[in-house]
């Protein structure tokens, strides 16, 4: 059982993805997770001021059973599942991040500093999750997908819009982590 | 029953990423500092394993549950959308460290800042699809 409780190594995990993406194939459906955004604006009501939300959002149940499912897989992931929940971090990692000001980085699946609930109540915090996630469901939307369907199905089944999105993800990736991170913190 | 199916493969879709730390903000950080293989590493045998069973399921092997061929839709051809949507995603993502996927299972692990992420998302699907004539694709 030991294997299971500590944390899962790169060349386990990686197939056990593309096991998820084969299982949704197999039934008949397709991975990507950025749709349900799509999927809950329409239920909203979203459908009233574009086209685009225009579309029977009861064909995307399943994906939203899925959704259920994962937050119910993180729940049990972190409560029978880990005996501890820090990530063994490059030691170069942590050093930089405490210099930025993160107390424990890795102790934790994300930084207090940004996500405890105490650090809702400094508007800068309230505003980078509010701006980092208008960021990923405005540009998932645009680029047609997100990691699992066009890092992972994408790019497994080979397609050339899928790259230019996957190198679009790190272009932005790699601006924000190395130039704007250090800017904020 | 049928929803069932779809609940597992969510479930256990939670518990990998959990496990293999792809949820963790640290991860995608220490992944865009080029400080660590972790990261890398997922994604590369993710998509490695995938190209072997889509090509294994193209040669006729696998079929889906009804007897159908297993194929993926074609993305549309273009670029711009690609690249600057790509571009704009990758800029969130790292900032917040989840994308779509792990912004649920982060929800399920307690994380309850998740919630006003997942909704600033929602809204941000809705702003693209405002300004989806107007943008370049």
């Amino acid at each position: 059982m030991q294997f299971i409780l500590n944390p899962w190594p790169w060349y386990v995990s990686g197939p056990l993805i593309a096991l998820v993406m084969a299982l949704l194939l197999y039934f008949g459906k397709t991975f990507g997770m950025s749709s349900n955004l799509r999927t809950m604006c329409t239920i909203a009501g979203a459908g009233k001021f574009s086209n685009f939300f225009k579309f029977n959002w009861k064909d995307q149940l399943w994906n939203l059973t899925v959704v259920l499912g994962a937050i119910i897989g993180g729940f049990i992931a972190v409560k029978f599942l880990s005996t501890t929940s820090g990530a063994n971090l490059n030691p170069n990692t942590v050093a930089e991040l405490k210099n930025m000001g993160f107390k424990n980085p890795g102790a934790t699946l994300l930084p207090n500093e940004m996500f405890s609930l105490e650090a809702l109540s400094s508007p800068k915090t309230l505003i980078l999750l509010i701006v980092g996630g208008i960021l990923v469901g405005f540009g998932t939307r645009y680029a047609g997908g997100c990691t699992s369907g066009h890092a992972i199905t994408g790019l497994s089944s080979l397609q050339k819009p899928s790259l230019i999105a996957v190198i679009g993800f790190f272009i932005g990736g790699l601006i924000m982590t190395n130039f704007i991170l250090p800017l904020i913190f | 029953m049928k929803a069932v199916k779809f609940l597992l493969v969510g479930i256990f879709f939670g518990i990998v990423l959990v496990k293999s730390e792809a949820v963790s903000w640290y991860r995608i950080y220490e992944m865009f500092r080029f400080q660590s293989f972790h990261m890398y590493g997922i994604i590369g045998t993710a998509i490695a394993s995938g190209i072997l069973f889509l090509q294994i399921a193209k040669k006729g092997h696998i079929k889906s549950i009804k007897g159908a061929d297993i194929y993926v839709p074609k993305k549309d051809n273009g670029l711009a959308r690609y690249i600057i949507g790509g571009t704009i995603f990758g800029l969130g993502w790292a900032l917040i460290g989840a994308c779509p996927g792990p912004m649920y299972i982060l929800l399920g692990t307690g994380v309850w800042s998740m919630i006003i992420v997942i909704a600033s998302a929602v809204l941000g699907t809705f702003i693209y699809g405002l300004l989806q004539k107007k943008l370049p694709h």
